[in-house]
């Protein structure tokens, strides 16, 4: 399938409003996860606005592809691209973190319709993709099943717990996709716990394994589509990604993994994204 | 008063709480295909190999890998199953506890957690398996039910009652056979706590292997003039708490007992309530803040404090403490 240069377009200009909306939420809400969630956002709008089945006014549609944010401190970029699909209104998104809002400071699905999965804890998403991707091979559903890791999150030795067993189980309605970018909040992730060789990592798990450049959508769905060609094993799609990405001095800097932009550094970052 | 050492034991039949899961799981499989059921490389032992037999498509093992278990059982449940995920009590609730709180409790995931090797009747395998937390770990979680069945029976009603309740349940099932205290015919409704005797001198209230314990010791009471209320308090988790007043009001004195540490417990639990409520003497058996060691059960449960002389004994005092309260004196 080759994709037409303006669906990339397209996807390119949702992904830039979805950054935008990420850095205003954090902002109002003077707490939040920058880093991680700028680094997200390809993925995020390849799967809400081009690849995944949903319909965004039916958020409980039994037979909907289901997305788990298992980074789930990545939520600001997710609510963004759910708001902008129409699952809630975009004006709701500036209560992120304040209490009594559905937007949770980590996903819960059962404040948020369109949430599968309640995340926040490290390393359990990829558990729970297992279960529903078992259930729609139970169910005969053609489903497909989305799970965003962190790298720093693949530490946990639950994921490789997961690993094993949706390889065991040989889970191809699965795709995993790890947001590659290097960094954890304590500093790099090759020197805090290094995860190298990863790709080998999870090949020699029983895991067919795509690397992409996490931001650029012309590699982003090819590698999406090819996954789900892959039969009896699950697959990984490595996404290369810049921690901050889209805002110069956000880019590669493991301060703003779990900080929020003042008012200044918004100003100067909406600048940078032309908004 | 002296203490009645010699129990009579009538010659109760023993029968395997797990078994009775093991045969209720292939019962519910049957009629319901949306129950699925997991285990992490101990089906022989949590009997959920009966139900792999008859329904391999619907049955996964995961190995030792018991945090994964639990989280694929919250997946599957986010879609619609109705999960059965069994291991020995302290690995299903020690190592996975935080995927029991994250994944199964705070989404409030239709997970059903069913334990075996529960308490110092594991025996052999020593204080490393023997578990005396679960039910403190599973009490603490908000929106989780936990029941501990009193005998087979009662964990065969218990186990078609959690397949019906929407939400996490955890049951705590024994390695060893339980005399049994009901029959096939017994009725279970979650957070009702049954009075199986009535007295007013003091309540015994109870839980699992206790619950049969209990009633005997309450013959010992009879025989020197006691009357003891029976309350068989098998879900732990929400608490009967009208039961368990009116027992407080009615009698005066309260002893607890349980095959758990006295800290975090059913002990705990009634401890809780009846401060704040209903004050009245009150004593807990369990298990007194130490680990278990290998020997036999019946050893085992005689030398930490679980037999029927224990629970004559725990009576006797407090009913030394209930007639020398002033404030329970000035009320009569």
């Amino acid at each position: 399938m080759t994709i037409a240069d303006a669906q990339i377009e397209r996807l390119r200009d949702q992904a830039r409003q979805i950054r935008i909306l990420v850095l205003k939420m954090l902002t109002k809400a003077g707490s939040g996860h920058t880093g991680g969630s700028l680094s997200a956002v390809e993925v995020i709008t390849a799967l809400y606005f081009q690849k995944m089945r949903i319909r965004p006014q039916d958020p409980t549609w039994e037979d909907r592809d289901r997305f788990v944010l298992s980074k789930g401190h990545g939520c600001p970029a997710l609510y963004a691209a759910m708001a902008l699909a129409g699952f809630f209104p975009i004006e709701e998104l500036m209560t992120l973190r304040q209490m009594d809002s559905r937007l949770q400071g980590h996903p819960d699905m059962r404040m948020l319709p369109g949430i599968d999965f309640s995340t926040g804890s490290l390393g359990q998403g990829l558990s729970a993709a297992n279960g529903m991707a078992l259930a729609a091979r139970l169910d005969n559903k053609d489903l497909r099943v989305y799970v965003l890791m962190g790298d720093g999150e693949i530490q946990e030795g639950q994921i490789w717990e997961a690993a094993m067993a949706a390889s065991h189980y040989k889970i191809d309605n699965l795709c995993g996709i790890l947001d590659f970018n290097k960094l954890q909040i304590d500093g790099q992730v090759l020197e805090v716990m290094s995860i190298a060789p990863v790709a080998d990592k999870w090949k020699s798990f029983g895991w067919e394994v795509m690397e992409v450049d996490g931001h650029d959508f012309s590699q982003i769905l090819p590698a999406l589509n090819r996954a789900e060609e892959v039969k009896g094993k699950p697959s990984l799609i490595i996404a290369h990604t810049i921690k901050g990405k889209g805002v110069s001095f956000m880019e590669n800097q493991s301060k703003y993994h779990g900080v929020a932009p003042t008012k200044d550094e918004l100003k100067k970052a909406l600048l940078e994204l032309g908004a | 008063m002296k203490i009645e050492t010699e129990v009579e034991t009538k010659a109760k039949e023993l029968l395997s709480t797990r078994d009775a899961y093991g045969d209720t799981l292939v019962k519910l499989g049957r009629a319901n295909r949306d129950i699925v059921v997991l285990d992490s490389d101990l089906s022989a032992s949590t009997r959920t190999q009966l139900f792999a037999k008859e329904f391999p498509d619907r049955f996964f093992n995961f190995g030792v890998a018991e945090a994964n278990m639990i989280g694929t059982a919250a997946g599957l449940a986010a879609s619609g199953k109705v999960p059965f995920a069994s291991s020995f009590a302290i690995f299903e609730t020690g190592r996975a506890w935080e995927q029991i709180r994250q994944s199964v409790c705070y989404p409030r995931m239709n997970v059903k957690l069913v334990a075996s090797h529960g308490g110092i009747t594991v025996g052999e395998d020593g204080g490393s398996h023997i578990s005396i937390e679960d039910v403190a770990l599973m009490r603490i979680l908000p929106n989780m039910t936990v029941i501990v069945p009193a005998d087979a029976y009662e964990t065969a009603r218990a186990v078609e009652a959690a397949a019906c309740h929407e939400g996490p349940v955890f049951i705590r099932l024994s390695r060893e056979k339980f005399p049994v205290c009901f029959s096939e015919s017994c009725t279970f409704e979650i957070g009702k706590a049954p009075r199986l005797r009535e007295g007013d001198d003091l309540a015994i209230i109870s839980a699992g292997l206790m619950v049969s314990r209990s009633l005997d010791a309450a013959e010992v009471l009879s025989r020197e003039g006691i009357e003891a209320r029976i309350i068989n308090c098998s879900t732990i988790k929400p608490l009967d708490e009208e039961e368990i007043l009116a027992a407080a009001r009615g009698t005066g004195a309260v002893v607890v007992a349980e095959e758990h540490s006295v800290i975090g417990g059913l002990g705990s639990a009634i401890a809780e309530l009846l401060m704040e409520k209903e004050p009245v003497p009150l004593s807990r058996i369990g298990i007194q803040d130490r680990f278990g060691i290998s020997g036999k059960p019946e050893q085992l449960l005689e030398r930490f404090g679980l037999t029927v002389e224990a629970i004559v004994q725990a009576a006797h005092n407090l009913l030394l403490r209930k007639n020398s309260s002033p404030r329970i004196a000035s009320q009569k």
